[in-house]
């Protein structure tokens, strides 16, 4: 084939030979991004444009000019380098925020998830029969708003009001659910409370998806119940436990519906609780530095640590995986 | 067409024939000999478990139903696990406090619970139809940044979207769309999960056949998706419907920033404001419309409660 050949073709064969190929390819092109372009645009609008602008604004912060000393200047923005960052990670009430989500996240997604493995395997194992009453029950509190649950707990943890409180007191026990050290384990309470049910339901599924070959083989070679859960059926619900586990930390790391509902009734939860209320509060200019700028780099730091846990999360995984 | 409608029938004929044989297996597979049944032991340690974690599930929703029938004294001075008043005074305590709630709410409550449903209805309708075109985009074309586009859409799954909420904020307040439905509707509309949802059931439930055959009888790309495509996908978009619908109803950061009428409100944050007014005593009125808030979602939880299985199944296996 040279290039005289190819070019002394008419126009209706040149089409037909080897470029059809090539249109095809541009039409499936042309669909596929038809089809993705309406999630495209709203992603975009939703997710990148956003990232964007919180990386770009987290190097500005507002500040007055023209003012004398008692202020009545012009806001601008004012660009500031590194200044917000440097604020974020100099800031003691941002490190003791993360310090309460990372030992929130340490206790209370493991309990949790023990929790809902061990409930999924019993449903599972056909011990008790008429199981979806017990599995809709479990299942029930994830329909409950974050926020709605937490009015109820925080009702719950009061003394003044609680059967579980004044029936605890009956008996002898004085608990004080508000208590400096008890207070972020009420927290994870309503954070379990919530969300057992639907990870169990994870779970559930993909105890389901296991042939059942694989228990009668046990059973033949002499298995028993609960060394077919420990054999067969743990190591098969691996991969939705570590899905689980890692969805659970990107969530916790966002805790702000229950404490900024327990903070109503409990002053010592301080607008910089969590990372979460500390961005929200600065963005609303309820703390100093205020604005969109350190808002932002509250939240970047944040998101690098969320990013850092989940990485740290996937290799210790993995590498107890592989021992 | 006609091809079409013959695989579908097949694909659900093997579906039902799956299902029974999976049936008959379980049935075997309880029908243990004596030997191996579980000792009675086993068995009441497994029902105490199970019961234990039946009461503290449903415990805090009882104890709402019952204090949602209470006045402000009752609520101190009476038994906590039961009603202070007779059974027969009953209809009157409810009407009681629901007109409390009325009152505290200057009316809005319903209002509050119709914003709701119209946020996360529209949200979830929306978000889901975009999610299963672009899932089922990335399962069945080749087009240019296809991989890119699924690996930036899956970090995003990953990321913790709360921390968004701030700059979304100051771009929709750029659109002036803030304290607008559209402020809740949008942000509400994507979901990296749906979408995630979406590519997995178009990967494994509709066959490449179908789709050449159709196109060989010269139905237009838009025509096999609205007709074939998502008849086949209908149970996955219910999957991924109940998720997006449940996440903005239970959303609460997102309309806290967002709005700021009283009449723009959805339920959690009208309740929210309502707690959080210092001079609110009335926790029984508040029980209530917690309770007349949260029924709409538990309605769709129980009535459609096997796709929920069905969805996280997928999830669970493939992730």
């Amino acid at each position: 084939m040279t290039a005289t050949t190819k070019t002394a073709k008419t126009g209706v064969a040149r089409r037909a030979a080897k470029p059809k190929a090539s249109d095809a390819a541009k039409r499936e092109n042309r669909t596929g991004w038809a089809f993705m372009a309406p999630f495209g645009i709203l992603f975009a609008l939703v997710f990148i444009l956003p990232i964007i602008w919180a990386i770009y604004s987290s190097f500005f912060r507002q500040v007055t000019t023209g003012g004398g000393a008692y202020g009545g200047g012009e806001l601008v923005n004012k660009f500031v380098g590194l200044q917000n960052f440097q604020y974020v990670v100099t800031s003691g009430a941002f490190w003791a925020g993360v310090g309460r989500v990372v030992l929130y996240t340490l206790v209370q997604v493991p309990v949790m998830i023990i929790a809902a493995l061990a409930l999924a395997m019993l449903i599972d194992s056909y011990i008790v029969k008429h199981i979806t009453a017990f599995r809709l029950s479990y299942f029930l509190p994830y329909a409950i708003p974050g926020v709605v649950a937490s009015i109820i707990w925080v009702y719950l943890y009061n003394g003044q009001i609680s059967p579980i409180v004044k029936g605890l007191a009956a008996i002898g026990i004085k608990v004080n659910f508000f208590g400096d050290n008890v207070v972020l384990g009420s927290m994870a309470n309503i954070t379990t409370w919530t969300f057992t049910g639907y990870n169990m339901l994870i779970f559930l599924a993909a105890l389901q998806a296991i042939p059942h070959d694989l228990y009668e083989a046990a059973r033949i070679d002499g298995a028993n119940g609960f060394q077919i859960a420990m054999k067969i059926k743990l190591p098969n619900v691996r991969a939705a436990a570590l899905l689980a586990m890692l969805l659970s930390i990107v969530g916790t790391i966002q805790l702000f519906n229950e404490p900024q509902v327990m903070s109503i009734s409990d002053p010592s939860i301080s607008k910089s609780y969590t990372p979460m209320m500390m961005a929200l509060n600065t963005s609303q200019g309820t703390l100093t530095p205020g604005g969109d700028g350190p808002a932002s780099a509250v939240a970047i730091v944040m998101a690098l640590i969320a990013g850092v846990l989940a990485v740290v999360y996937t290799l210790v995984e993995r590498k107890v995986n592989a021992e | 067409m006609s091809t079409a409608e013959a695989i579908d029938k097949e694909s659900r004929a093997a579906a039902r024939a799956r299902k029974k044989a999976d049936k008959i297996r379980d049935k075997h597979a309880n029908d243990l000999p004596r030997s191996m049944q579980p000792s009675a032991l086993v068995k009441t340690i497994t029902i105490v478990v199970l019961v234990f974690a039946l009461i503290y599930f449903l415990f805090p929703i009882y104890w709402a139903i019952i204090a949602s029938t209470k006045t402000p004294s009752q609520m101190t001075g009476s038994n906590g696990l039961w009603f202070a008043v007779g059974l027969s005074d009953l209809p009157a305590a409810i009407a009681k406090n629901y007109g409390t709630l009325i009152g505290w709410t200057r009316g809005q409550f319903w209002r509050w619970v119709l914003n709701s449903l119209i946020y996360s209805g529209v949200s979830a309708l929306v978000g889901t139809l975009v999610a299963v075109m672009a899932g089922y985009a990335t399962a069945k074309f080749n087009f240019r940044g296809k991989n890119l586009a699924i690996g930036v859409i899956m970090g995003c799954m990953l990321m913790p979207a709360a921390l968004l909420t701030i700059p979304q904020y100051s771009i929709f307040h750029a659109m002036h769309l803030t304290n607008t439905m559209l402020s809740i509707i949008i942000p509400c509309c994507v979901s990296p999960f749906g979408f995630f949802l979406g590519r997995v059931y178009a990967q494994t439930s509709v066959p490449n056949e179908l789709l050449e055959a159709a196109r060989i009888d010269g139905a237009s790309e838009a025509r096999i998706f609205f007709t074939i495509v998502l008849r086949i996908l209908a149970p996955a978009m219910v999957t991924i419907f109940l998720f997006l619908f449940v996440a903005t109803w239970n959303n609460f950061l997102l309309p806290l920033m967002m709005v700021s009428s009283d009449t723009l409100k959805p339920v959690t944050l009208g309740l929210y404001g309502m707690v959080s007014l210092a001079t609110f005593t009335d926790r029984g009125a508040l029980m209530m419309g917690a309770l007349l808030g949260v029924l709409p979602v538990i309605v769709l939880f129980l009535g459609l409660q096997r796709y929920w299985q069905a969805g996280l199944a997928a999830g669970a296996v493939k992730g």
